[in-house]
């Protein structure tokens, strides 16, 4: 399983027969592998890498401002071709999908495609000001609002808000229209009901919005308990927040009834679309009694994960939750263009029950674009294939490694897009973050590891559909390795990795003493 | 498909590897009633390249863009020159398709950047410590709130008029759901900020007091009169900043006295890009770091003793915490945090500080010549690079006029405070170091014949 290439050859590490680690270098670099000092290591105050038009720099015309500083801010610049040279030789000390194989569960780290990034820097979306008046901006709103129509249509859900800036900033969205529902019935409620194995963010964000949070336990098998879960509700219980598919990778087969007890006892369904990728065009949660669904643009829709943002969290809306959506949306107008309805005209035109506004402006209109030229690329058609292929290549992982490494519900049937492994069978001491970190060596991002919480030493391997099967091949057998050595309680993985940039960090260093900004 | 690998032959091959008959076979987990047997019905068919972008580049083609236009538009989010360089380096996809840096050993780049822009943050800001961004100013702006809530144990924070409106509102809206107190004012329109106002609001129960700097009209409030006042009754000063270029003229709030400060980054690096993604600026000092909001990034060493960083202080955050988080936030504004950091960079302390002069001189001559246009008054005493005038006319009606002429002519107030009567003649007017002599003249020019 081994083979990189069908001839079975594979690059001889020790050609030579001196250990490449034995080899010091003047400069501490490894070839390809370079070291970067801190800009303020190498800038200096008086360097600057723009020049300007300084035509009638009239300095007259400074007079009169107050609190003037007195000298520069302490910042050193660089000339461009040291800027380009430090971001570059940087970047070149990350992982990224574009290199290979990034199987982070939960986070679907597909391909990004560069005509969203091409799309995405047209003028008419990027180079317009939010204020601008509505008739100048109409190519930036019917962008708003082909994607609303789209994710409208695909979840089978009655309205969209686009403007949450994540999947969190949607999960309190979502969290808002309930609250906002239920006021407006006169009914407050104070708790909200999250399964253990849901994302932190979900009870972060439930305390966030003012709620008491109540877990609710799973049951062997990896679902929510149902019986626990209606058994708990009741006038006090606002909704409950179920991720579907769950965070075992799998999907909560009872949500419709779940959705229907929940209606029943006067609340309301949030989904944590977090997991959406796995059934994009082939199951819409409106048909399973959701009423509110935030969808990761940065995940089903390929918007770029940029090292940690920007996302974007458009919420799908049911009929009962859409009048409470937050200000701004956009409105389709029988003459064609596309009106933005915000504070200034909300009220008069009848949608004086908005709960108000997440953020400053519209939302995400960079992710809008991105998405929007994604799918439109795949159209119904090709987002059907991708959920297709995304559970069937981490089915093909959970098959090809379930002899070696624990998979505690692969018994029960097939997963959906992520294939969840625990750390038994390993040798007393080896743990899933010695594997984790020798995945590192081996080439690869390691998967999401220890989450969720509810299995031990859980490894949550997603490997989306943007995978060869020949890419797939190679993680499998990269995987067999490590978990042999695991196993067998190869000492060498404990310290892995040992090819990096970096060995392992000590991250108890850097909590207890924060050094979070340079000092000389 | 030109993004799915797989082929017909890969997926036969694997299906039977897994012992399943067809790709249907394994959704049996949904109830047969929620699948659907093809695609989404009412939705159109995949797309060429070619096809979807000639969509776009049409629908792209319907806007007015900044750059094709006499521009004088800001009010939280500005027209700056970005050099080319940002944006290429932001497209290395080991920046663009990377994740969070949980795995740090193969994050060093990532994670080295946020390092450097925390520290550029901090210092822009005159604070001792920054974090690794929030989605934009507005929900930093609630962020900090919220923090000055937890550091005082008390649930009244007072916003000053000089709140850039959206600001205010979405503080507005999750207050309504956290049960904190906000007392909030509208702006008038006179030269002078609403210092005396806000400090005469704060008592013994405030948490923190929120004002902008420079204001939503421009304005330069005094903010360390504002920061002992509101020290002196043991609440926090929160500074907003939307308008960062301003600080490479200004003084930076800490030094001022600021408690908390927060901003919206995009003036630098990010472009106007119709409202988002935006950057959330976030600064404070040491002693309240594990109370902060959001991730950060902290210098450490790697088991051979070399110097490398990670993301720290987790215990605050989400993933472990859970509901006893300082913040729900988990994806931030990374790719924006880069461009900033490298715009800055770029510029350096002594490169921002030419480019706020040209930005406050470019508006200085704005102001100059928009006082020649009969009927136009301008309010502001003191401002950076933006400044209110009052109109004899509704605002929103010769803003859109104005656009008839293909001018973007500013922000009116009756478009930020609907219903605002005493604010509908007034119109915000912003230039930067992309203003040109040809721009001020085009606007003159066009409001002249508006107003006429």
């Amino acid at each position: 399983m081994n083979e990189i290439n069908p001839s079975g050859w594979r690059p001889a590490m020790r050609e030579s027969g001196v250990p490449a680690s034995a080899i010091e270098t003047f400069t501490g670099n490894r070839a390809l592998q370079l070291e970067e000092a801190l800009i303020f290591e190498i800038g200096n105050l008086e360097h600057c890498g723009v020049d300007f038009d300084e035509d009638d720099f009239d300095e007259t015309l400074l007079g009169g401002l107050p609190s003037r500083r007195s000298a520069p801010v302490d910042l050193p610049g660089l000339t461009e071709p040291e800027a380009v040279r430090h971001y570059t030789r940087l970047s070149r000390q990350n992982y990224a999908i574009d290199l290979g194989l990034f199987p982070l569960g939960s986070c679907t780290m597909k391909h990004n495609p560069r005509l969203d990034e091409k799309v995405a820097r047209m003028p008419g979306f990027a180079d317009v000001h939010p204020l601008q008046p509505q008739s100048t901006v109409q190519g930036a709103l019917k962008v708003m609002n082909e994607l609303a129509q789209w994710l409208i249509t695909l979840t089978g859900m009655h309205g969209v808000a686009m403007t949450p800036k994540a999947g969190a900033h949607g999960e309190l969205c979502g969290l808002l229209c309930i609250r906002a529902a239920l006021e407006a019935r006169g009914d407050a409620r104070e708790v909200i009901l999250v399964p253990e194995s849901a994302h932190g963010t979900n009870p972060a964000t439930a305390a966030f919005a003012g709620y008491r949070v109540e877990n609710i336990p799973a049951t062997a098998d990896g679902r929510v308990d149902v019986a626990a879960l209606t058994a708990r509700l009741g006038p006090d219980v606002a909704g409950v927040m179920i991720t579907n598919p769950n965070t075992c990778g799998l999907f909560e087969r009872d949500l419709k009834t779940i959705s229907d007890a929940v209606h029943a006892a006067g609340g309301f369904v949030y989904c944590d679309g977090a997991n959406f990728n796995a059934i994009v065009g082939r199951v819409r949660p409106g048909d399973l009694g959701v009423d509110a669904m935030h969808i990761n643009l940065h995940k089903t829709f390929s918007t770029p994960h940029g090292g940690g943002g920007p996302g974007s969290g458009p919420v799908v809306l049911s009929e009962a939750l859409a009048p409470y959506g937050p200000l701004p949306f956009t409105a389709r107008q029988a003459d064609g263009t596309v009106h933005l309805v915000e504070e200034e005209t909300a009220a008069e035109e009848g949608h004086g029950q908005a709960f108000g506004r997440m953020c400053a402006f519209h939302g995400q209109m960079g992710m809008y674009t991105r998405a929007l030229a994604y799918i439109l690329s795949h159209g119904a058609d090709g987002l059907r294939q991708v959920s297709g292929d995304a559970v069937l290549n981490a089915n093909y992982v959970l098959r090809s490694l379930d002899d070696v490494l624990d998979a505690p519900f692969g018994a029960a049937g097939p997963c959906m897009h992520e294939a969840l492994f625990s750390d038994d069978g390993f040798a007393e001491g080896f743990s899933t973050l010695d594997l984790a970190k020798g995945l590192i060596d081996e080439g690869f991002h390691p998967m999401t590891v220890y989450f969720p919480l509810v299995v031990h030493g859980a490894m949550l391997v997603e490997p989306t559909e943007t995978e060869s099967k020949r890419s797939l091949d190679q993680f499998i057998g990269a995987m067999r390795s490590l978990a042999e050595r695991a196993r067998a309680g190869d000492e060498a993985l404990k310290s892995a990795p040992h090819l990096a940039p970096r060995r392992r960090l000590d991250e108890t260093l850097a909590a207890r003493k924060p050094k979070l900004v340079w000092k000389t | 498909m030109r993004y799915l690998p797989l082929n017909d032959a890969d997926r036969a091959a694997m299906l039977e590897s897994v012992g399943a008959g067809s790709i249907e076979d394994l959704f049996v987990d949904v109830p047969a009633e929620a699948r659907l047997a093809g695609p989404v019905p009412g939705l159109p068919m995949h797309a060429s390249e070619m096809a979807v972008e000639r969509h776009m580049a049409r629908l792209s083609g319907e806007s007015l863009t900044a750059g094709e236009a006499p521009f004088f538009l800001g009010a939280g989010a500005y027209r700056h020159h970005v050099p080319a360089s940002v944006d290429h380096l932001i497209q290395r996809g080991e920046f663009l398709t990377a994740y969070t840096p949980y795995q740090p050993e193969i994050a060093q780049g990532t994670l080295q950047v946020l390092f450097e822009f925390q520290t550029q943050v901090a210092r822009l800001f005159g604070t001792d410590v920054a974090n690794a961004s929030l989605y934009d100013g507005s929900t930093a702006c609630w962020e900090a709130i919220t923090m000055a809530g937890r550091v005082t144990k008390r649930k009244k924070a007072v916003l000053s008029g000089g709140v850039h409106p959206h600001y205010v509102e979405t503080a507005r809206t999750m207050a309504k759901f956290t049960g904190d107190t906000l007392v909030t004012r509208q702006p008038e329109l006179v030269a002078a900020s609403d210092d005396d106002a806000v400090i005469a609001d704060i008592d013994g129960e405030t948490a923190c007091v929120v004002v902008q700097y420079p204001d939503v009209l421009g304005r330069i409030p005094d903010v360390a009169r504002i920061a002992q006042a509101a020290q002196a009754k043991g609440a926090l000063l929160i500074v907003v900043v939307t308008e960062p270029v301003a600080l490479g003229l200004l003084e930076s709030p800490g030094a001022l006295g600021a408690d908390i400060v927060v901003g919206e980054g995009q003036s630098l690096g990010v472009g106007l890009q119709f409202g988002g993604p935006y950057l959330g600026l976030f600064g404070c000092r040491e002693k309240y770091v594990r109370q902060m909001p959001g991730r950060l990034c902290g210098e450490t060493l790697d088991a051979d003793g070399k110097r490398g960083f990670v993301l720290t202080l987790s215990t605050r955050e989400q993933h472990i915490r859970r509901e006893k988080a300082t913040s729900n936030i988990c994806t931030n504004s990374g790719l924006c945090a880069l461009a900033f950091s490298i715009h800055m960079t770029l510029l350096g302390g002594k490169g921002l500080e030419k480019m706020a002069k040209l930005s406050r001189i470019r508006a200085a001559q704005t102001a100059q010549a928009l006082a020649k246009v009969p009927g136009v008054k301008i309010v502001n005493d003191s401002y950076f690079n933006e400044f209110a005038v009052v109109l004899p006319k509704d605002a929103r009606t010769v803003v859109r006029a104005l656009a008839d002429k293909g001018v973007l002519g500013g922000v009116s107030l009756g478009r930020l405070y609907p219903g605002a009567e005493a604010l509908s003649g007034g119109l915000l007017v912003t230039a930067t170091e992309c203003t040109t002599a040809d721009d001020i003249a085009a606007l003159v020019s066009a409001l002249e014949e508006v107003l006429a």
